[in-house]
């Protein structure tokens, strides 16, 4: 009985039925579930603790703990754009530790070549990594699924080659270090850390907002459309490759804006390891899935457990460092075990439940207003 | 054209690897529907086994011969305890625990094997024999040729005129279906991921007795042309890994002889090449049309 006269619903009572399917345009596209009230309340609470949080940090670790949790932001940034295009749109890609590497070696490029500052390069790299993400993604408007992972991770490996022909950096190797005083901080009192932490992560929630409010519009729906029901989303005039293309191009724009950032938290782009961008491609793939594909905060706290593992399985054990990717590759195994909708599925499916029963509890402690009483009621509601 | 012929063999050296672990993920595709990335590194921790073995004393042969048992026990054990329980879920979580399996088995390998380069005897015999004009090809690209022709009889022989070979390809169309047919469709699963690890240990063995010593990286970059080929082929056909692996190798080996553009970057050849055929024949060469309802 207790779904029925959820407190979600009650601006529907005593509506007349044509109007019924105007009332969740008027807060969310209907494609959203309607979040009950309580539920609404947690994710507040959660939210503001989060913020608090984040913004504290730099403030409370070392330096030391705030390039790891920068690092984190930038895989966060970097798995919300694979979110978009494999999360929302279901095109499966491997390769967007290309991208991610396009955007540091731009960077590094325009500030140890052309003397620029870094901020104004970031967004350089956006609109080229978007542009060369929208070149990628014309050709794999005929390849599919397990194809365009294919194609796509051929990318990752072709890019430290390309890099290894092209660019020419201290030694003649591929890797780019420009000098440390080009990431000071501009905000007097902010120490370098500090500093690139917070413009990361304010970088991060531009993007992420962006993001919420892409998906929940109507090319968001398109972009689900197209993942779920390819040709008929089509019958329905949504423009296939038009929309495919598109999250393409935004995707690669988000691994390009990591990819700067990561110039800046690092302080190098390398070129020189054959399988960095492919081991790349993987994190931001992982990222998104320990903490909920398809969901908008998911990246992000796919990011933080990502790196946080990282950094506690290396140490874990006294001179067997090499047994560090068994057990990051272990945990990531048990966490697809336990959480297969990640992190961000599992709290939401729990906060569900909360829901359900706390707004059950509400609906058994009044009399219910809807026309029809339940015919049974259990015998806890009887007191 | 002495230089020509001596690429083209050099080619079909290279190609012949490529093609035999393609024909591991195309089995583990045909059987299972899934891409497995720790292909190679199932296939490198095989080789480590083989290796060992050797090193005891134990004939090449029977090395691996033993070393392929043990990986068809393993590739079994893993469908079942890590692979199963995906079944139903979102593909990615597969592809997730694939590539943990990636990452664990190579430091794993690292870590018992140590990091040291191994050398990995032969069971062919050494030396070369003079082909077209002056160029001369190794005994031991023909014993690889050989062993990978034997391999796709076998397996096509397996798939397509055994009852077995029926209920596997049964289980891997439609495993619902399958098993109101009385197909004992976990069975039929575990039996193609042990196949494929099986195969992929020869492979492995193999290439690394070609190579003058091999350490926990050989099967990397072979992966990427594997995976190539596989796609090139169509995923679905064995003769279409083997043949585009061929076509993978010999096209590799002439990059780099003639073209000085590519030059380090060779690799974009295989990707040129499986973008060029599925932007042409989306199902790959040998691959079949499907046809897609709503």
């Amino acid at each position: 009985m207790s779904e029925k006269s959820g407190a979600a619903l009650e601006p529907m009572i005593g509506v007349a039925p044509e109007d019924v399917a105007v009332v969740p345009t008027g807060g969310e596209p209907s494609l959203w579930p309607v979040v009950p009230r309580p539920v609404l309340g947690v994710r507040i609470v959660i939210g503001v603790v989060l913020a608090a949080a984040a913004l504290y940090a730099p403030f409370y670790f070392q330096p030391e703990m705030n390039r790891v949790l920068s690092q984190a932001v930038y895989l966060a940034i970097a798995a919300m754009g694979l979110n978009l295009l494999t999360g929302f749109n279901g095109q499966v890609s491997i390769g967007h530790g290309a991208f991610f590497g396009v955007g540091a070696f731009t960077s590094a490029i325009l500030m140890i070549d052309y003397g620029w500052t870094f901020e104004p390069t970031i967004l350089v790299s956006a609109v080229l990594t978007g542009v060369f993400g929208l070149l990628v993604g014309l050709p794999a408007l005929r390849v599919r699924g397990l194809y365009l992972a294919l194609v796509t991770l051929g990318l990752a490996v072709l890019f430290p080659r390309v890099a290894q022909k092209f660019v020419e950096g201290t030694g003649g190797v591929a890797l780019l270090r420009p000098s440390r005083s080009e990431f000071s901080s501009l905000i007097d009192g902010l120490d370098d850390d500090q500093w690139a932490y917070l413009l990361s992560l304010a970088i991060m929630v531009v993007l992420f907002l962006l993001a919420w409010n892409l998906v929940r519009g109507r090319v968001g729906r398109a972009m689900i459309a197209v993942r779920d029901q390819e040709i008929a989303a089509s019958t329905v005039g949504v423009n296939l490759a038009g929309t495919k293309v598109a999250t393409f191009a935004i995707s690669a724009a988000y691994a390009g804006v990591a990819g700067s950032l990561s110039v800046m938290i690092d302080r190098i782009a390398d070129g020189t390891n054959p399988i960095l961008y492919f081991q790349r491609s993987i994190e931001f793939l992982v990222a998104m899935v320990i903490g909920g594909a398809a969901t908008i905060l998911g990246p992000a706290v796919g990011a933080l457990l990502l790196v946080m593992l990282r950094r506690n399985t290396e140490n874990l054990i006294e001179g067997k460092e090499v047994l560090s990717p068994a057990i990051y590759g272990g945990a990531l195994i048990a966490i697809v075990f336990v959480l297969p909708e990640g992190v961000v599925g599992g709290v939401r499916r729990l906060l569900a439940r909360l829901g359900r029963r706390s707004v059950a509890a509400a609906a058994a402690a009044r009399p219910p207003v809807v026309a029809d009483p339940p015919p049974t009621t259990s015998p806890d509601d009887s007191h | 054209m002495q230089l020509f012929i001596e690429q083209v063999l050099n080619g079909i050296g290279n190609g012949v690897v490529y093609g035999s672990v393609a024909l591991a993920l195309v089995l583990v595709f045909r059987t299972t529907g899934v891409l497995n990335f720790a292909q190679g590194e199932m296939a490198l921790f095989s080789t480590y086994i083989s290796w060992k073995l050797t090193t005891t004393g134990m004939p090449v042969v029977g090395a691996i011969a033993i070393s392929m048992a043990i990986a068809f026990i393993a590739g079994a054990a893993t469908e079942r305890t890590l692979i199963r329980p995906m079944e139903g879920r979102s593909p990615l979580n597969v592809v997730i625990i694939t590539l943990g399996l990636f990452l664990g088995l190579n430091s794993l390998a690292q870590l018992i094997f140590g990091v040291d380069p191994q050398q990995m005897p032969t069971p062919f015999p050494e030396g070369s024999v003079s082909f077209i004009g002056d160029a001369r090809i190794q005994k031991e690209t023909i014993g690889l040729i050989v062993v990978l022709l034997l391999e796709c009889l076998a397996l096509w022989f397996l798939l397509n005129r055994t009852t077995l070979g029926l209920k596997l390809r049964a289980v891997a169309g439609n495993p619902d279906s399958a098993r109101l047919h009385g197909i004992r469709a976990g069975s039929m699963l575990m039996l193609g991921w042990g196949m494929s690890a099986a195969i992929g240990a020869l492979a492995g063995s193999l290439v690394a007795a070609e190579r003058t010593g091999f350490d926990s990286s050989l099967m990397q970059t072979i992966l990427v042309y594997a995976l190539a080929s596989a796609a090139l082929g169509g995923f679905a056909s064995i003769w279409g890994a083997v043949i585009a692996g061929l076509v993978v190798g010999i096209a590799d080996a002439l990059t780099i002889q003639y073209v000085d553009a590519l030059d380090g970057i060779e690799v974009v050849l295989p990707l040129a090449l499986i973008l060029v055929v599925l932007v042409v024949m989306p199902n790959g060469l040998f691959g079949k049309r499907t046809v897609e309802r709503v």
